[in-house]
């Protein structure tokens, strides 16, 4: 029969005509990804003792702070009634996944990462808090909670306790991202993200992505600040995220090669699908670009010696395409889950609006928002110190 | 002790305003939590009171009946015989109780027929469908089907 509708083939129930998840819920897991990413890196530093990422080490705090703020507004935009949310702390629904995600963003926030950062910086926050006057002073002085003892025995219990919550965030940030791929592997309905690999595969690639984002901010924060990027600490990175993309690839090729050999009755539509709705962002975007071409310049790196200014260009290029990738991979995820029919005969389209409350402009403002807020976040608490021990503010 | 103590008041302190925090949190559950929330399930008790003290609005196709005689005659045997009254018609509980004061209005039959029968992949393809665009001209539904006996003999 002919369609009255554009963009839908074959058979589709009535329910999956339009897409209910939009490109905001592809934002949701990029964005909470590269805030477990960012974490996992700076725990390199601190639990395992890797000098070499040091200069990182703060930054990626704050990126992940800055990031995790903004992690809950595509959500709240997309289901509307922002003041409901507080429903799910007040009468909290122990079985339901998406409800109890609020209680592990309340803990990771809480008690991960504002009190890591908070002890990190306590020693900063009172010196500028004696020193800086106005009102910033007094934002410093509401931060030192009223204590200025920074004797080398407080700051060694800081750094006791530090540590501790650096262990005990570990299991939170996989907690946190693990859960989401968590939501879409046990929805059983859909054979696209029905699989135990999901959180798996969501918490690698989050740590890819983190640690991407991590490397590009570190070189822009540098550049702009007229600052020399430590070469060490940016082949080291480079090297961590060459190992986790490896990982992470190997886990998606393994997903891929397991449902092509199993071959189950979904597989052929969601094969056809691969091949043509989906091409550009999966095999081409996902896979090939932010894939593939990530990998191998990175492995170059590490198998033939280039001077300075090329690693540079190769990590600023594979740190970009591994970005584009990984949100690739959370749009295939997200809307290929949604464009074919549980009849399997039949598919949609998905049609991004603009200026509308789940079109591109909310999500390109959602995506530079995390930056606004690290660019005061590092004006407020700089992650490096100069060479005679103080911070630098500039 | 009291240098050691001093060591970790900054940390006693912050542990004293996740403490708070806590405690204001159990203050505002127990503030803005109805009392009634989960008497039977996840939901406030009270609801279900509410919801049965709202007032019926359809008043079911047996109180349509009742007057409309000509109408139960003019549906038989046809199409739409199956359909309720107030699937096209509306709710009318108060035109039931009081026939004179809430006169319903004619159902807009260049919209509402469209609601069951646009063109639509979804529909069963034996089900009669139409794409308004290349049928009827842009005339009413109405100017050639008869809404309550449908088919043109």
């Amino acid at each position: 029969m002919e369609t009255a509708l554009p963009g839908v083939q074959g058979f589709l129930y009535p329910n999956e005509i339009e897409l209910q998840w939009s490109v905001l819920i592809v934002l949701y897991p990029f964005i909470t990804g590269l805030v477990a990413g960012a974490f996992i890196l700076a725990s390199l530093e601190r639990v395992f003792n890797v000098q070499a990422v040091k200069p990182t080490y703060r930054l990626a705090l704050l990126t992940a702070l800055a990031f995790l703020l903004v992690a809950p507004l595509p959500l709240q935009l997309h289901l509307g009634h922002p003041e409901r949310s507080l429903e799910m702390y007040l009468t909290p629904h122990t079985s339901s996944a998406m409800a109890m995600f609020g209680f592990i963003y309340l803990w990771y926030l809480m008690a991960v990462l504002l009190l890591e950062i908070w002890l990190d910086y306590r020693k900063e926050i009172v010196l500028r808090a004696q020193s800086t006057p106005g009102m910033l002073g007094w934002i410093y002085k509401l931060m030192t909670l009223g204590s200025y003892n920074i004797s080398p025995q407080s700051l060694e219990i800081d750094d006791k306790v530090g540590k501790f919550i650096t262990v005990v965030g570990i299991p939170s940030a996989f907690l946190l991202h693990g859960y989401v791929g968590f939501i879409f592997g046990s929805i059983k309905a859909n054979p696209w993200w029905s699989t135990p690999m999901m959180p798996i595969v969501f918490l690698f690639s989050a740590i890819v992505s983190g640690i991407a984002a991590v490397l590009l901010v570190y070189m822009l924060i540098s550049f702009i600040q007229g600052r020399k990027t430590d070469m060490a600490c940016l082949d080291t990175t480079a090297r961590y995220l060459l190992y986790a993309f490896l990982i992470d690839f190997g886990l998606e090729m393994l997903d891929l090669i397991h449902r092509i050999y199993e071959a189950d009755e979904s597989f052929k539509t969601l094969d056809f699908m691969v091949h043509t709705q989906l091409y550009t962002s999966q095999v081409l975007l996902q896979i090939i670009f932010g894939t593939i071409v990530p990998i191998g310049l990175l492995a170059l790196v590490q198998l033939i010696s280039l001077s300075e200014a090329a690693r540079k260009g190769i990590y600023v290029i594979s740190g970009l395409l591994t970005l584009v990738g990984i949100f690739a991979m959370r749009w295939n995820v997200v809307i290929g889950g949604q464009l074919f029919s549980k009849s399997f005969l039949g598919y949609t389209t998905y049609k991004m609006e603009f200026a509308t409350r789940e079109g591109l402009l909310p999500t390109i403002i959602l995506m530079l928002l995390p930056f606004a807020i690290l660019w005061a976040l590092v004006k407020l608490l700089p992650p490096w110190q100069d060479e005679a021990g103080h911070s630098h503010s500039s | 002790m009291s240098s050691r103590f001093k060591d970790q008041e900054h940390l006693i302190r912050m542990g004293v305003l996740l403490l708070a925090g806590i405690i204001v949190f159990f203050v505002l559950r127990g503030v803005m939590v109805p009392r009634d929330f989960g008497e039977y399930g996840h939901y406030r008790g009270g609801a279900l009171e509410d919801n049965r003290a709202r007032p019926a609005v359809y008043a079911g196709r047996k109180a349509c009946e009742e007057c409309h005689e000509e109408v139960v005659a003019a549906r038989k045997g046809g199409r739409h015989a199956a359909v309720g009254c107030e699937a096209c018609h509306g709710p009318l509980a108060k035109h039931a109780s009081d026939p004179a004061a809430a006169k319903p209005g004619r159902p807009d039959a260049k919209t509402i027929c469209l609601v069951c029968h646009l063109e639509n992949v979804a529909r069963p393809a034996k089900f009669p469908q139409v794409n308004p665009l290349d049928h009827g001209e842009g005339k009413a539904c109405s100017d050639c089907h008869k809404p309550h006996q449908p088919k043109i003999s």
